[in-house]
């Protein structure tokens, strides 16, 4: 290692960085499958209360041991986040404060507690209340996930498109709070992360009951899970890619460097391609081995097959061009390969109620295919607000905090080596449920 | 009418009382079911482990909400504190995290994983309650000193750390009390007389460490009058241990028999404790954020935002107390199995 390259790495500002990362990353995991698993539970209940078909209480009863052990670990790695922004970042209260700190609160206040509590009467209240109020207490639960999605959306859209403030001696003052909740890219950035917990939790009960279905568990119950799986991703792909490119011609508008980035475009040029593979090359600004469909950038963003698109060149500051461009592909991939397949299952099981051998493989393997994408596309939004904290307002390494690199340092060790521990132990326990659920006396 | 001064002068006030509260009630809650953690490694049984979970499964999130709520609090209505308190906590802060995570993804793992892992869960379970429960008081003990360096603010603080972890403990007994019935029920009670002993003695070395370490406290507390008035803070302290230690056995002998009643007086007789204990507290500290630093006035966010999360508090805090409330008595009366059914 030379001196530079170690002094990097021992930068406080980039360790504190990567632990910011490691963490939400960590945390998002759990939320994209609790957030839409509460809204499938309470279908399966609904279903069951209108049907009375035992089949829905059985998907129902699987489906919940998965949903408690998710939200067990999305609460505590929040908890984890909710200590990061003061520790790593306390030149960002000190800046947005006026704006963040309300809405932290009102997350607190508004959905926190509200999951958490009815959580309780959810898992372990069924003999305790009516079966009225247990589906209220699952309605409230899947609401409450869904209204703190909501709160730290609006904030972090607030950090990708500021409105609604002015700053008086470095400090963010709201003029307007409608302005600040319905900041410009709100609706966008909303709507595309509800309907990607929505895809990563079909995928997850298309993929485990595919499991299911493959080691010999053929009941009415894995089907119909598995039915719900395929039809909830097949109904929503077309709209998260619909959605994604309005999403990608706001940002456009607003952050104009993330999508030059994004499309790896150096030069400002008119009739851009869209390119399928390249690698961008920091040193010569350049890409090296671009393949691209010509003109196509400039048709979906500006609607003219010779729209002008501005390249990095212009922009005095810029994100780091490599990564976003790959995590960007990565998602549009894993969304192409989940049209495909959503598509093809749900084609299949309508015709003939069941999976031919290499589609079922191909969902089992799809299972976790949402948190690709899903991390992608977080790496997309946020490498691609860079330098920038808070857009135009506050620089990342300005909002960075002293403590020491040894503490950052080995504080990360200690946390990445209990993710790595945690994921593991998570993904198998979904797969040992899974088989064990086909086991009679194993009901716990 | 509200002028600027009033509102620059009250809404700190305001914000920092909020957060006492909060943070006194997840001392009382979390404090419950990490003792019930603690106590875990005590009992041999895998079924009487189960029932002890079962007592606390459908609470511990809610109850882990009030540190994010206090947490919260300080970060939003005083960023500036937040930045330094939780910078110069770093590592207690850290490991206590490890604590909570392992605690609550233990939870769910000690029952859903393959046979042969489930011990191990369990034990992650003793061990995540414990480190977070002395992490705390360690936190607790190196603010109390201002975050002076050297090992002897270092032992105290590790001091204050196995106090908390104790109290921790007697909590944990007197919920359990309250919740089990038969065979458990009197070991909790055994357990309660254990750490009832570790819990008097650290209170004592606290007491007695606290004003030594730092004098603006020794100041306080005994000048006069402050001697005389204050007098009952720790005179009504000992009276509740006392009250504890006389009613365990005779609970037992009763409980024994089938009688039930009274089996909340030890778990009542704790919270007075702790409730006194954060009178001191606050009276030693207040109305300092950071110890001989920061006051809360030079560490609040400005009135305009504190106002709109006052607003948004005053109508959501009375709607969490209901529904806490109905979910206590949802799970009313003695704890059955933990079953989704
Ligand atoms: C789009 C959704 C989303 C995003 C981007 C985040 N969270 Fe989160 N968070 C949730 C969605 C969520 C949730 C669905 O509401 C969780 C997950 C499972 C759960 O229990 O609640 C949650 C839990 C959760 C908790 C525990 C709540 C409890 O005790 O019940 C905290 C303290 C945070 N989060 C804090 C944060 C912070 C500070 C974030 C930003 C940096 C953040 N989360 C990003
Ligand atoms: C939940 C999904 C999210 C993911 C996966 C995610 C991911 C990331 C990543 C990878 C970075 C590092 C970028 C870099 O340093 O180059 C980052 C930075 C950051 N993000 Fe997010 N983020 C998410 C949500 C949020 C939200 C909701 C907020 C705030 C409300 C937020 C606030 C921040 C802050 C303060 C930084 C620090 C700047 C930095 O590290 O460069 N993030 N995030
Ligand atoms: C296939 C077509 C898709 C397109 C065109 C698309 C477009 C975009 C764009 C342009 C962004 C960045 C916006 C910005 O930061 O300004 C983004 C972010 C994101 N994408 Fe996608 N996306 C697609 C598919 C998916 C899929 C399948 C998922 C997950 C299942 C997903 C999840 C996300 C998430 C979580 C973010 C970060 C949050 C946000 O900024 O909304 N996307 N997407």
């Amino acid at each position: 290692m030379t001196p530079d390259v170690a002094s990097t790495v021992l930068d406080p500002i980039v360790l504190a960085r990567i632990q910011f990362a490691a963490n939400i990353t960590f945390h998002i995991l759990f939320p994209t499958i609790s957030i839409a698993m509460g809204w499938i539970l309470l279908f399966f209940k609904l279903r069951f209360n209108a049907t009375g078909e035992q089949k829905w209480q059985e998907a129902y009863g699987f489906w919940v041991k998965i949903f408690a052990l998710t939200f067990a670990l999305g609460v505590v790695s929040g908890i984890t986040m909710s200590f990061q922004f003061g520790t790593n970042w306390p030149g960002y209260m000190q800046t947005v404060g006026n704006i963040a700190g309300p809405l932290l609160a009102y997350e607190v206040l508004t959905a926190f507690f509200l999951e958490a509590t009815f959580l309780g009467i959810m898992l372990f209240g069924q003999k305790k209340v009516s079966n009225r109020v247990h589906t209220l207490a699952t309605l409230l639960v899947a609401g409450g996930t869904t209204l703190s999605a909501f709160w730290i959306i609006v904030l972090n859209s607030w950090m990708q498109t500021p409105s609604g403030f002015e700053m008086i001696n470095g400090q963010a003052h709201v003029t307007s709070w409608l302005e600040v909740i319905f900041n410009p890219s709100m609706p966008y950035r909303l709507t595309h992360m509800l309907l990607a917990s929505g895809l990563t939790a079909a995928f997850l009960v298309a993929g485990v009951s595919a499991y299911r279905w493959f080691i010999g568990q053929r009941t009415n119950a894995v089907l119909a899970a598995m039915k719900t799986g395929v039809a909830l991703a097949a109904v929503l792909i077309p709209l998260q890619i619909l959605i994604g490119d309005m999403h990608g011609l706001n940002t456009f508008k607003h952050q104009p460097a993330k999508i030059a980035a994004i499309e790896g475009i150096w030069e400002t040029e008119r009739g851009a391609p869209l390119l399928l593979f390249a690698l961008p090359n920091a040193e010569t600004r350049s890409n090296d081995f671009a393949i691209g469909i010509p003109k196509v950038t400039s048709l979906i963003l500006t609607h003219d097959l010779n729209g002008e698109i501005r390249g990095l060149n212009e922009f005095a500051e810029h994100p780091p061009v490599a990564k976003v461009f790959w995590s960007f592909r990565v998602m549009v991939g894993v969304g192409m390969l989940m049209l495909l397949t959503s598509w093809l299952a749900a084609w299949q099981l309508r015709r003939t109620n069941t999976l031919s051998p290499l589609v079922n493989k191909v969902l089992i393997g799809m299972t976790f295919s949402g948190w690709v994408a899903t991390v992608a596309g977080w790496y997309v939004t946020e490498i691609g607000r860079q330098p920038w904290l808070v857009q135009g307002v506050l620089l990342t390494k300005d909002a960075a905090s002293h403590v020491g690199s040894g503490m950052i340092l080995s504080t990360l060790l200690m946390y990445l080596a209990l993710y790595v521990f945690l994921l593991v132990s998570y993904v198998s326990v979904v797969f040992y449920l899974a088989k064990k659920a086909g086991q009679p006396a194993a009901e716990h | 009418m509200f002028n600027d001064i009033d509102l620059a002068y009250w809404l700190p006030v305001i914000f920092a009382a909020l957060m006492v509260v909060s943070m006194f009630a997840y001392v009382i809650l979390d404090g419950y079911d990490l003792g019930v953690g603690i106590l875990l490694e005590l009992e041999k049984d895998t079924s009487e482990k189960d029932k002890m979970i079962a007592s606390i499964g459908p609470f511990w999130d809610a109850n882990e909400t009030w540190l994010v709520l206090g947490v919260g609090l300080l970060l939003v209505a005083f960023p500036l504190a937040h930045g330094i308190i939780l910078g110069e906590l770093y590592l207690p802060v850290a490991l206590m995290l490890l604590g909570l995570i392992l605690r609550g993804v233990a939870f769910d793992f000690r029952v859903k994983a393959k046979a042969h892992h489930q011990a191990m869960w369990n034990t992650l379970f003793f061990v995540g309650s414990l480190l977070a429960a002395v992490s705390q008081g360690v936190m607790l003990g190196r603010y109390i000193t201002g975050f002076a360096e050297g090992w002897g603010a270092w032992a105290f603080a590790l001091l204050v750390g196995l106090s908390l972890a104790a109290a921790y403990a007697l909590l944990g007994a007197g919920w359990l009390m309250i919740k089990s019935t038969g065979a458990l029920q009197m070991r909790a009670v055994r357990w309660a007389q254990f750490s009832l002993g570790f819990a008097a003695l650290a209170t004592v070395l606290v007491s007695v460490a606290t004003p030594w370490i730092s004098p603006r406290v020794f100041e306080l507390w005994f000048s006069v009058p402050n001697v005389f008035l204050l007098a009952p803070v720790p005179i009504f302290t000992a009276v509740l241990f006392v009250v504890i230690a006389y009613s365990l056995p005779r609970i037992a002998a009763r409980q024994a028999q089938g009688n039930d009643r009274w089996c909340w007086l030890p778990f009542a007789a704790t919270v007075g404790i702790v409730l006194l204990a954060f009178f001191g507290l606050v009276f030693s500290i207040f109305p300092h954020l950071v110890i001989d630093q920061l006051t809360i006035w030079q560490a609040a966010s400005s009135p305009e935002a504190l106002s709109i999360i006052l607003a948004g508090a005053a109508i959501v805090l009375p709607t969490i107390f209901a529904y806490t409330i109905y979910s206590y008595r949802v799970f009313w009366g003695k704890a059955g199995e933990l079953s989704y059914q």
